[in-house]
């Protein structure tokens, strides 16, 4: 008996009419040459699995939706679809690396616990009440630019409206302010630090 | 002793997919329905 292979093409129209076994025909008969290709850029089965699943899923949607029209170039179109998934996974994994631990790398060693400890907490309260009796040593005109700025968080323009003075004022202020405060920690020999 | 001096080659010739990939696609293939309406496309998934 003579085996008759139907073309790509064909098998593209009749999936299309709704004839489901067409679809496993040409899976079938190119399953290899894909997975091949996708393993060939990515050594890795799971991943590879992955993209030939996410590759067929994007044939199904296009052929269904009537968007193909490549008739007759079945298989460059599928290598295409897979290519540019391949392409899109080492973006993904470029932007998110995949560190393992090994004997020479903790991942410990580039994570950290960024929260203070009770003694570190301790300290900072008392930097921070500290740097506030300094504070109230200011002039007013700087104190009020300086509060403003550090612990309410405004811009220099807000200062000058809600101060009404010009934002070069505002500047001189915050600079003044900020010398001064040195000044006095060097002068006392403030150690500041957390 | 002869060595051999070829590298293998990373694609074998029987590299396919898990079967349980194809019989998914199959399934999804058959589930799901694609339906344009004006500029509009919606997909229904059939249980």
């Amino acid at each position: 008996m003579v085996n008759i292979q139907l073309p790509d093409a064909s098998l593209v129209k009749d999936y299309v009419a709704g004839n489901e076994d067409a679809l496993a025909k040409l899976i079938k008969r190119h399953e290899s040459k894909i997975y091949g290709f996708i393993y060939s850029k990515i050594p890795d089965r799971d991943i590879t699995n992955d993209i030939f699943q996410d590759t067929f899923i994007k044939v199904i949607k296009t052929l269904k939706s009537n968007s193909y029209n490549e008739e007759g170039k079945f298989l460059p179109w599928v290598m295409r679809i897979s290519h540019n998934l391949v392409v899109d996974h080492y973006r993904k994994t470029k932007k998110m690396p995949m560190f393992r631990e090994t004997e020479e790398f903790s991942i410990f060693s580039i994570m950290s616990d960024d929260s203070l400890s009770i003694e570190n907490k301790i300290i900072s309260e008392q930097v921070e009440m500290d740097l506030k009796k300094l504070i109230e040593e200011l002039p007013c005109d700087q104190k009020e630019v300086l509060v403003m700025r550090m612990y309410h968080d405004m811009s220099f323009k807000e200062i000058s409206e809600s101060t009404g003075v010009s934002i070069n004022t505002a500047l001189g202020r915050m600079r003044y302010a900020l010398m001064n405060l040195r000044k006095v920690i060097d002068k006392h020999q403030i150690v500041l630090t957390n | 002793m002869a060595k051999i001096y070829s590298k293998k080659s990373v694609v074998s010739k029987s590299m396919k997919p898990r079967k349980e990939t194809v019989s998914f696609l199959l399934s999804y293939s058959q589930a799901l329905s694609i339906i344009k309406i004006d500029n509009r496309v919606f997909e229904f998934i059939s249980n």
